[in-house]
């Protein structure tokens, strides 16, 4: 059955002097998500609004929004299960805005490249999982989507343009955990700095808001734990090696 | 075609999309891990600001007895027993969290982080419970 809600969208375009909110009604299904009702306010409402998408199954991570206030990825979060009568879209925090609900991912990317994380993992299935039958070998790839929303949430990316934030700190321990030929030593040292693992305060905001379970507190609490050891090992044994 | 309305957004300045250090107090979307964050850091200052008060009071004993009686007699009036329960309140509250940060920021028990808050938290609302209770009924008895 179709049923009207109404979308206040953040709006704002390279010149404007502030942003400001659009509001549209639009028609939903009970399988309408945000995505859908964005996309089809851009179809039939106003062609000229913004957004990121492509995978529409929470694969590639372009659609990752705030709605009602919440960092979420819009291809997967229903319209209805909001269980409001207005949804209020706007984009990500802690990242440069380009124009309504699409911000600036280059240094999100430049900061999670320089890890150069592999993006195929060693360990072949998530814990627990069996291979379907008549299946030899399973190839998975590394959980995090590229999505920015460890990075919006994290109050310490907030307050510190420098900080080299969530997802690539997660990255920095997979390289850890799995080296895979990577430069450990050399990750390792562009985790341990007061902008790296030090300057986290364990809000665990992101690890409770990443939509693809990476656990990025985790991680660098693991890394925080890697370095420390590693520095005591080299305090008793100066030739031990770095972060193992 | 549907109704199209323009309103003013309550939005941080382009190009300025971060959150700063009012994001900090800023509860809104906050999880549990993200109330504790805020908290402790409202009432790092909170304490630090009564260390400094603490001192100022402690250097009227300079002043000789007779002052500092006086300043202890006007410190039973019951809003500065309340206010003891504020103080109580915040230093468990960034106590018990420093304890869980501490050992989750070593590395340990990082997957119990949340349950070692809600267990702390406990802790410190029984704790606090008992305290403002003592201090309570002094301004009764009085
Ligand atoms: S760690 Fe999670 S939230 Fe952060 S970019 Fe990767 S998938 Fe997104
Ligand atoms: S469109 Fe790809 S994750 Fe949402």
């Amino acid at each position: 059955m179709g049923e009207t809600v109404t979308f206040r969208v953040h709006r704002y375009k390279q010149g404007d002097a502030a942003p400001h909110q659009d509001t549209f009604q639009v028609e939903t299904e009970p399988r309408t998500t945000v995505l859908d009702a964005l996309t089809a306010i851009r179809r039939t409402q106003d062609p000229s609004l913004t957004l990121r998408h492509s995978c529409f199954h929470a694969s590639c991570g372009t659609c990752a929004m705030k709605v009602n206030g919440r960092e979420v990825l819009a291809c997967v979060t229903n319209v209805r299960e909001l269980g409001t009568a207005e949804v209020v879209v706007e984009p990500l925090e802690n990242a440069p805005l380009v124009s309504d609900l699409v911000v600036e991912m280059a240094p999100f990317f430049a900061r999670y490249n320089a890890i150069d994380r592999p993006l195929v993992r060693e360990s072949e299935l998530v814990p627990g999982a069996q291979r379907a039958p008549g299946v030899e070998r399973a190839l998975r790839y590394e959980d995090c989507i590229e999505c920015g929303i460890c990075v919006s949430v994290c109050p310490i990316a907030g307050t510190d343009p420098d900080y080299l934030g969530p997802a690539a700190l997660a990255a920095a321990d997979r390289v850890r955990e799995e080296p895979r030929g990577r430069d450990l030593p050399f990750v390792l040292s562009l985790a341990d700095d007061p902008h790296g693992v030090w300057r986290c305060h364990a809000a665990f905001e992101c690890t409770e808001a990443c939509p693809s379970n990476v656990d990025p507190a985790g991680h660098i609490m693991q890394l925080r734990r890697a370095l420390i050891g590693g520095r005591l090992r080299r305090l008793f044994a100066p030739r031990a090696e770095v972060g193992r | 075609m549907s109704e199209r309305a323009v309103t003013p957004a309550r939005q941080a300045p382009p190009r300025g999309r971060r959150r700063g250090v009012l994001g900090w107090l800023d509860v809104r979307g906050r999880r549990l891990g993200g109330w504790a964050f805020i908290l402790n850091r409202v009432t790092g200052l909170g304490v630090l600001f009564y260390l400094y008060l603490h001192l100022i009071v402690l250097s009227q004993l300079a002043a000789g007895p007779s002052s500092w009686n006086a300043l202890l007699n006007w410190f039973l009036n019951p809003i500065f027993l309340v206010l003891d329960v504020v103080l109580l309140a915040g230093l468990l509250i960034h106590g018990l969290n420093g304890i869980r940060l501490t050992l989750v920021e070593f590395g340990l028990v990082v997957s119990r982080q949340k349950a070692l808050l809600l267990a702390f938290g406990t802790v410190g609302v029984i704790v606090l419970l008992i305290g403002a209770l003592r201090f309570l009924s002094d301004v009764g008895a009085k």
